[in-house]
């Protein structure tokens, strides 16, 4: 198996980290295609290395099984069962990736719902033999649902369709004549062989027909900066940062406004508006965490220290005072449902949690129940059991600060909570009345 | 100025673990550090002060001592806890081992390793913590590619790898009944190597046995072990003098050390970047076995 030398786990990784969901079921040779990633970019090491190919000999194989390298736990093996997701890590020098490896049968919707949350691309893959099935069409959909931005359709197999170009191309063509009922920003195609390699890292020579990047060299330079929001200011406060008790009392006045950045851009002198009292103040300093900084903006982790003495606690929101979220009670939200323990309907009363928020809240309507295959809204649908997807009213106890899941990820987002079980039953993406495409893109 | 408003690597790590810390130590009552003085330790009580600066570390840390330690290890803590001057506690293995709660282990390859998961919930209850915070990371080994970041323990604080919450967004679910405690992981996204980057840019201060020193060693089962009265050494271990360095800070008994010349954080990190075998599989005698810390995750360990 090639090792290639410009691979290996070292810095300076100039690209920053890719967040990655990859989404088939084990035929689809998804395992393969991670090991092969893991391998080929120096990710293993020897004694996990040697485990496999002890394990495959074991098994009367000729090569390493590199599947085997994202094998689980004991207590998946024993009971036939696989554990929802797996966190897998792997560095080339250009960029650091996270995989969220999902497995494919089972539970699938839950667990791709949880990948794709915070993922920057999703990785659909495609067995060529078998061209694009039912599960493709659903994949694609529950990533355009969590709008993961980038999606790359990897047609797996190739080797055993003759790396031939016209089944590459039909499967191609019909899946991008499905893409156009969804609302994919980047699509990208790769044939590509995990089994042997071709088109993952390398460009093969099996497919001089294709002359795209190989699917490696397209997670390294896939543009990620413009996807996070830079235009709507958006900071929950997490925890007030008071050291009153210090012993140095130039600190005794300190107050400061900890949280993580979910939109825009801040810099000491701007305007702001705290919600939920709607007063205005400035922002006099930003604190890092290495001191002060110039400018905070999404994903960073700062201390905001304000003009002006307003009451502000863990939940509220500092927002511009021209471009606010939406105060909002009740709320429209399309939601995934986690559990098998009962199913959702309306009338339920749950917690929900929201940015560094937590309310009660109650279901209100089901409006309809989407099969994630067909796309098919039943209207006639009264509950929503495990991995349903449907579009509900929900009535909080109180207002939440919320934005489109479309303009902002992370001020559109949900989780719901039993209050009986502590379990996260739900994952909801608002629908804002200013729904649609974030300005700037 | 950063026009583009990029970040390093680095820097989005920092933040992201800063945002789960923030958000433990807002939502539950009683969290606790756990501080073993391991690399990976150390960064994350950095990162703990740093979210919370200029305020001190709002949360006591806690070292569970096996009785087998490097003494270089112990000093270093206790240097770190006076400078920080946060509260301290020491749940000690020898005084469950006093107290008939656990039995000693026998034989040669006899580890206190094991009997710590008892010390620590022992701890976690007797202190009614709610939430511990770890240094575990999810690239060091299988069990641990599993692990939420926010992981539940039932009220035996025990694991259930195949019924954990889902984990969506950076919305944790910090919700549990009395008794029951969440382990909390802030540095699960970061590699050995991350982790050794992060030491190098914030000239973090880390016990001395991580850089090369001559010591007196044994060789069992492929692996280095300190010729100290815990490990057993038999007649047919012959020791020897070495220069070695430690790649992980574990129970002396059982944490092996590495035939290393790094003397230096920027030797460490090129020797590091060079290995081709994994930080467990090289140093830990507590990880042989197929699923060594998966069956020590579910009884409550680390």
């Amino acid at each position: 198996m090639n090792t290639p030398e410009n691979i290996s786990k070292s810095v300076p990784r100039s690209a920053g980290i890719l967040r990655l969901a990859t989404a088939g079921s084990v035929d689809d040779g998804k395992s393969t295609l991670i090991g092969r990633l893991l391998y080929d970019s120096k990710s293993i090491f020897e004694d996990q290395l040697a485990a496999v190919e002890r394990t495959s000999a074991e098994r009367g194989e000729e090569y390493a099984d590199l599947a085997l390298l994202t094998d689980g736990l004991r207590a998946e093996r024993e009971q036939g069962i696989t554990i929802d997701v797996a966190y897998r890590y792997f560095a080339t020098p250009r960029r650091s990736f996270v995989i969220a490896d999902t497995p494919g049968h089972i539970q699938y919707t839950r667990n791709m719902v949880t990948g794709a949350s915070s993922a920057d691309l999703a990785i659909i893959l495609v067995d060529a033999r078998k061209g694009v099935l039912e599960q493709s069409r659903r994949h694609a959909f529950l990533a355009t649902l969590l709008r993961v931005p980038h999606l790359v359709v990897a047609v797996n197999k190739m080797d055993l369709v003759d790396y031939d170009e016209a089944v590459y191309e039909r499967i191609r063509d019909e899946f991008t004549a499905f893409a156009t009922r969804l609302d994919i920003g980047d699509l990208t195609f790769v044939p590509i062989s995990a089994l042997h390699g071709d088109n993952v890292v390398e460009r093969s020579v099996n497919m001089p027909w294709y002359d795209g990047p190989s699917l490696l060299h397209h997670l390294e330079h896939v543009h990620i900066v413009s996807d996070r929001n830079l235009i709507d200011v958006r900071f929950p406060v997490q925890y007030v940062i008071r050291p009153h008790k210090s012993d140095d009392p130039g600190l005794h006045d300190y107050r400061g406004y900890a949280g993580q950045v979910a939109g825009g851009v801040l810099r000491p002198g701007d305007e702001v508006v705290h919600l939920g009292s709607g007063l205005t103040t400035t922002v006099t300093h930003i604190d890092g965490p290495d001191g002060p900084v110039p400018e905070a903006f999404p994903p960073m982790s700062v201390t905001l220290r304000l003009a002006d003495d307003i009451d502000i606690s863990r939940g509220d929101m500092i927002a511009r005072p021209n471009n606010r979220p939406d105060t909002a009670q009740d709320l429209e939200a399309m939601v995934c449902w986690l559990t098998a323990d009962r199913p959702l309907s309306p009338r339920m009363k749950l917690v929900v949690k929201h940015t560094t928020n937590t309310a009660k809240a109650v279901v209100g309507e089901l409006r309809y129940r989407l099969d994630v295959n067909t796309l098919h809204r039943d209207e006639q649908a009264d509950v929503l059991d495990l991995n349903e997807v449907g579009r509900i009213s929900l009535r909080v106890t109180r207002p939440l600060f919320v934005d489109d899941y479309g303009r902002n990820r992370l001020t559109g987002a949900f989780i719901l909570i039993d209050e009986a079980t502590n379990g996260t039953v739900g994952a909801g993406m608002i629908i804002g009345p200013r729904s649609g495409p974030r300005s700037g893109r | 100025m950063r026009t583009t408003h990029l970040l390093s690597q680095l820097e989005v790590l920092e933040a992201e673990s800063i945002q789960i810390i923030r958000e433990i130590v807002a939502e539950f009552e009683r969290p606790v550090l756990l501080f073993s003085g391991g690399k990976d330790s150390v960064v994350l009580l950095r990162l703990v002060e740093k979210a919370f600066r200029p305020a001190p570390i709002p949360c006591p840390i806690m070292h569970v001592d096996t009785g087998h330690n490097f003494p270089e290890v112990l000093a270093f803590r206790d240097r770190r806890v006076a400078e920080l001057g946060v509260r301290l506690v020491v749940a000690s293995v020898q005084e469950s081992i006093d107290q008939g709660r656990v039995a000693e282990e026998t034989g040669r390859r006899a580890s206190r390793n094991r009997l710590q998961t008892t010390t620590l919930l022992d701890a976690i209850e007797s202190h009614r913590f709610d939430a511990a915070f770890g240094g575990a990371r999810r690239d060091e080994e299988k069990a641990r590619a599993k692990e939420r970041v926010v992981s539940f323990r039932d009220e035996f604080g025990q694991w259930d790898p195949k019924n954990q919450r889902p984990e969506l967004w950076n919305l944790f679910n910090t919700r549990i009944h009395p008794a029951e405690h969440v382990r909390v992981f802030p540095l699960s996204n970061w590699t050995e190597l991350d982790v050794w980057e992060y030491i190098r840019r914030d000239g973090l201060e880390i016990p001395s046995i991580y850089f090369a020193h001559p010591r007196t060693v044994f060789e069992r089962d492929g692996m280095l072990l300190d010729d100290n009265p815990y490990a057993h050494r038999d007649d047919d271990e012959p020791a020897f003098e070495a220069t070695v360095r430690y790649r992980t800070v574990g129970d002396a008994s059982c944490t092996g050390a590495v035939m290393s010349s790094a003397a230096t954080l920027a030797e460490v990190i090129e020797e590091i970047q060079l290995t081709r075998v994994s930080e467990r599989g090289q140093t830990r005698a507590d990880d042989r076995g197929e699923a060594a810390m998966e069956d020590r995750k579910k009884e409550g360990y680390f």
